[in-house]
């Protein structure tokens, strides 16, 4: 049974999900943040956690954006593949949806319409649209605002096979030194490791929707995880880079198949103000 | 936090600047100027073409901020620093048009802190996404310069008792450097 969708409806929802991601970081993230503080021994790290959990709850309270960056709008949607459109052309729906949220919503518009000749589009459109067809007759939308911060400290490499965990280990771990306070830490560490480049930075990125705390269902990886948490936040960069324990929230890792010649790894790094915004029509 | 707060109101000085040291938290009340990467861009062509500046930076705070759009009855919207190393190639030009400081995010190239020391200007630290937080501390704001950048145009801010920590100063000092060294489990 096909199900039809008016495309209204999801520009509605992509502009409410827009905004609500950019005022409330969620219930997990809070958590984390408090976490944080509580474990943090640096006393500039703690002030700083604590003026972020501060930030947090105003921003909320005021509905006004927890960061002035409030990014290129990266949409992920998870299209049930009984489901058909009715009204306007899904990519341009999507889009009128960003650009209602952000300009109702007053965000800032940070998209340029080329990267070279550099003139802002004022509305924040396009945005970056991943969609994948998915059994059943649902849509799930996750709206995540990407500051410019940290996904500029983002990082690929094609390791060779003989380099192993131990090489992808140590690009993870140079990776996230490399960014140190101008990521915003503590990070969410998303990795991609396999499949071809433009699917290991999609896992990469994928990776941080996964809630702070939540483990790879692999053994090998879940246990990948733990580890590099650990070595990272060894480092010393501390909240924003003041110099403290704690550097990352947490490290998520996807993987995928890949060639026999590959061992393809991304980096995406995800700011303390994690803001992602997610509904299901 | 156990360190003093040290007050300062603009206009400052030279002096003030000077006596300035790593790790300091200072509150500052007073005039800003606000410019990011596009707005460092067309300061560099005027010097570069003998053009006027459009505003006089001598003894002058920078601060690399990009706010949100002002909702209804407020004055700014959301702001927090940026990351400031994207500016460092611009550094020694607002140095040579006289600046006492500088205020953003994140590590700076080895030359900035070089050129702090060279010029007397210190690079202080606010707090990345704290946006909500630091609007509430920014009183006045007004476009003075470049207003078709929209966010990235300078503006000239009244803020009061905004916090900020002293990340490199004078004499050359960078304390992101000493703090990360000093948490670092090797």
């Amino acid at each position: 049974m096909t199900r039809i969708i008016d495309t209204e409806e999801l520009i509605q929802v992509i502009a409410k999900l827009s905004m609500d991601a950019c005022y409330h970081l969620n219930e997990n993230v809070i958590q984390a943040l408090k976490d944080a503080y509580e474990s943090e021994e640096s006393p500039y790290g703690k002030d700083t956690l604590k003026l972020l959990l501060d930030n947090a709850e105003l921003a909320s309270k005021e509905e006004m954006p927890v960061c002035h960056d409030t990014g290129m709008a990266v949409v992920m949607m998870e299209i049930g593949e009984q489901v058909s459109w009715k009204g306007r052309p899904l990519v341009e729906a999507v889009n009128e949806g960003v650009r209602k949220g952000y300009i109702e919503g007053y965000l800032r518009k940070s998209v340029l319409a080329d990267p070279i000749e550099r003139v802002n589009t004022n509305d924040n459109t396009p945005c970056v649209l991943h969609t994948e067809i998915v059994p059943g007759d649902k849509v799930k939308i996750t709206v995540m605002p990407k500051g410019g911060g940290s996904e500029n400290m983002g990082t690929f490499t094609n390791l060779v096979p003989a380099d192993g965990i131990e090489g992808v280990k140590k690009y993870i771990i140079d990776s996230v030194l490399k960014a140190g306070g101008k990521a915003c830490p503590p990070v969410v560490v998303g990795v991609g490791i396999g499949g071809t480049m433009d699917m290991t930075t999609l896992l990469a990125k994928k990776a941080l929707l996964r809630p702070i705390g939540s483990r790879n269902p692999n053994p090998l990886y879940a246990k990948l995880e733990e580890e590099l948490l650990e070595e990272i936040n060894k480092s010393g960069i501390g909240p924003l880079g003041m110099g403290g324990r704690m550097t990352a929230f947490d490290v998520h890792i996807e993987s995928y198949p890949c060639h026999i010649t590959s061992l393809p790894v991304a980096v995406n790094l995800q700011c303390h103000s994690v803001r992602q915004a997610s509904a299901e029509l | 936090m156990e360190n003093k707060v040290i007050k300062l109101t603009t206009p400052l000085t030279r002096e003030d600047i000077i006596k300035l040291n790593i790790g300091d938290v200072v509150e500052l009340t007073g005039y800003i100027y606000t410019a990011r990467d596009a707005a460092h861009r067309r300061l560099k062509e005027n010097y570069e073409n003998n053009r006027p500046q459009p505003i006089d930076l001598e003894n002058q705070i920078i601060f690399y901020v990009g706010p949100t759009p002002a909702k209804p009855g407020k004055v700014i919207g959301s702001a927090a620093p940026t990351t400031s190393a994207r500016m460092d190639k611009y550094v020694e030009l607002t140095a040579k048009l006289g600046i006492l400081g500088m205020i953003g995010k994140g590590e700076r190239a080895d030359y900035v802190t070089d050129l702090c020391k060279e010029y007397g200007m210190v690079y202080f630290l606010s707090i990345g996404g704290a946006s909500a937080m630091i609007a509430n501390q920014i009183k006045k704001c007004d476009v003075v310069a470049y207003e078709d950048l929209g966010t990235e145009s300078i503006k000239r801010l009244y803020v009061e008792n905004m916090r900020l920590i002293v990340g490199i100063d004078s004499k050359g000092r960078v304390f992101q450097e000493e703090q990360v060294k000093k948490y670092r489990i090797e």
